[in-house]
């Protein structure tokens, strides 16, 4: 995937056009266009139940749009798998972390460097030594900071430990483009600022990084540019300080300064699927 | 000697049944509970090939095709319905075997086919032969389960939706899955056509695919050498106590409850856990 040739073009790596989600009655997604130059860290925000993850899905194809395209190189996705979509240089690290238990940390992160071995069954019956993999994936905790966790089980491991697994398995996959389901949530704040950190080099290594995140903070720290979604619709786009000034901006993320109506969505937490 | 070979040939054919199950249920994760019928789409091959005349050793290969093409299509159902749904249409599948085969007047219907000519080898040498079969299949398990296929079937059994998300085409290796323990089944069916030199839809009816699935839980779903002992065992336990040969399926259905029950991970996870237990104590001495 990564040895696909870089095209000077000025093709978008992503492009999002008039995506339209539809659950039963509920307007997920309302008409949403972006596209993620290459090179780029694009922070996807907005509040809880924005639509934030349902985008991310219809990228990634869990969830099909009612309406609209998304491109991966200028090539449409529309109805393909979600395994052909990662084949073509995608990865996801999801936000609730699944690690396969009965296999070690660095045979999780082997697992997915395997990707050229395991592209269909008969190469993968072919193909027994694993060394290249396990060096891949010694590197890649390294990156993330977990190379002492190597050999443990991840059904032992705290949240902290996980978040960096499920980074590094993506990253396992030298993707073009890779999508951050909140890989900070539920980390405490210097953990946090650590792996914001990390994924502020990774961006800078090359990798694209579209990122969906809570903690502001460390958005506003390492994105370079920022969409705002707000009720299923796209309310702002643009250079994070500029994007977060705007009224609209606070009034739909800060819930101040837009009427009570606003208020009784706040405090809600967790997923905003 | 003559029964101590034929029981023997017997537990090897158990063996390689109970093998070919485990790389769909132990391997990867897909569970089936009408296995018997591809042991009987083999078996009724090989019959029908043989009293036509075609020679033993050209008769494996082709039921191992049949088996392996019908159960790529029965493979078919694991990519739109999972775990217990799984279950109940593959039983299914089971019974519409036992139906069709009842009622086709050239299957033999409900006397079965007899009179199965030999394999043109004394018992001795189709024992051996027979026992050739299950260790090279052993060795192909282990194989497989040391290959970045066996890498996969593990994580589809554990997990299949995140293997998509890592880019893995699950359904193409469930298909593969199904494709070689039928063909496997396949394989053993014939092999049991020549040996018992009678074949009958009850040979192949819901008991035979409990039995098996029985012997891999007890072994330890997903161990080669547990579900190797375990189909051993269980495969000669009817001959040396004859009950059970009335009661099997009371035997069987018992066991495989008791085990998934009180010990999920079979023989091989006691072993393993035993062993385990010795090896922390022997390291904190």
């Amino acid at each position: 995937m990564s040895a696909m040739a870089i095209s000077p073009t000025a093709m978008p790596l992503l492009e999002v056009d008039k995506v339209t989600v539809r659950f039963g009655g509920v307007l997920a997604i309302d008409d949403v266009s972006f596209t993620v130059e290459r090179g780029d860290l694009l922070g996807l925000i907005g509040p809880n139940g924005a639509g934030k993850t349902t985008m991310l899905r219809a990228i990634t194809g869990v969830v099909q749009p009612e309406r609209g395209s998304v491109r991966l190189s200028g090539r449409p996705l529309d109805g393909m798998s979600i395994e052909r979509r990662i084949r073509l240089g995608m990865a996801l690290s999801q936000q609730l972390v699944k690690p396969f238990r009965d296999i070690t940390v660095a045979d999780n992160v082997a697992l997915a460097a395997g990707y050229r071995k395991t592209l269909s069954p008969l190469r993968a019956l072919l193909s027994l030594s694993r060394s290249e993999e396990l060096r891949v994936a010694g590197e890649l905790l390294e990156r993330v900071g977990i190379a002492r966790h190597g050999e443990d089980n991840p059904a032992v491991m705290p949240l902290g430990v996980l978040k960096r697994l499920e980074v590094a398995r993506a990253l396992a996959l030298q993707p073009l483009l890779l999508l951050l389901d909140e890989p900070l949530a539920g980390l405490n704040s210097q953990e946090a600022e650590s792996l914001a950190t990390t994924i502020s080099d990774i961006n800078a290594q090359g990798v694209t990084i579209v990122l969906i995140e809570h903690n502001l903070g460390e958005v506003l720290r390492i994105c370079k540019r920022l969409v705002v979604l707000d009720n299923g619709r796209k309310i702002a786009e643009g250079e994070p300080k500029s994007v977060m000034h705007l009224e609209t901006v606070r009034a739909a993320y800060l819930g101040n300064g837009a009427g009570d109506e606003r208020h009784n969505r706040q405090p809600r937490g967790g997923d905003d699927a | 000697m003559n029964y101590e070979i034929s029981l023997m040939t017997t537990m090897a054919i158990s063996v390689l049944f109970a093998l070919s199950l485990n790389l769909i249920t132990g391997f990867c994760g897909q569970i089936s509970l009408g296995h018997a019928a591809f042991l009987g789409v083999g078996a009724y091959l090989a019959a029908m090939l043989a009293k036509a005349g075609v020679p033993f050793l050209a008769t494996l290969p082709l039921a191992m095709l049949l088996a392996g093409a019908v159960g790529t299509v029965v493979g078919l159902t694991s990519l739109r319905v999972r775990a217990d749904f799984l279950a109940i249409t593959t039983m299914g599948v089971g019974f519409l075997f036992v139906g069709i085969v009842r009622q086709r007047e050239w299957l033999g219907g409900e006397l079965g086919i007899a009179g199965i000519t030999g394999s043109n080898m004394s018992k001795l040498g189709f024992m051996l032969f027979t026992v050739l079969c299950a260790i090279l299949v052993m060795a192909l398990c282990v194989y497989l389960r040391r290959s970045w296929m066996g890498r996969v079937f593990n994580g589809i059994a554990e997990d299949e939706d995140t293997m998509r998300v890592l880019g893995i085409n699950v359904p193409r290796y469930k298909l593969a899955a199904f494709a070689i323990g039928t063909a496997l089944a396949g394989l053993t069916g014939a092999l049991y056509a020549y040996h018992f030199q009678y074949i009958g839809p009850d040979s192949f009816g819901f008991v035979e695919s409990i039995t098996v699935l029985s012997m891999v839980v007890v072994g330890g779903i997903g161990s080669v050498v547990g579900v190797t002992v375990a189909a051993a065992l269980l495969s000669a336990l009817p001959a040396w106590f004859q009950f059970i040969g009335d009661y099997k399926l009371l035997v069987y259905g018992s066991l495989l409850f008791l085990m998934i029950r009180f010990v999920p991970d079979g023989m091989a996870g006691l072993v393993r856990r035993h062993l385990f237990k010795r090896r922390a104590e022997g390291g904190s001495k």
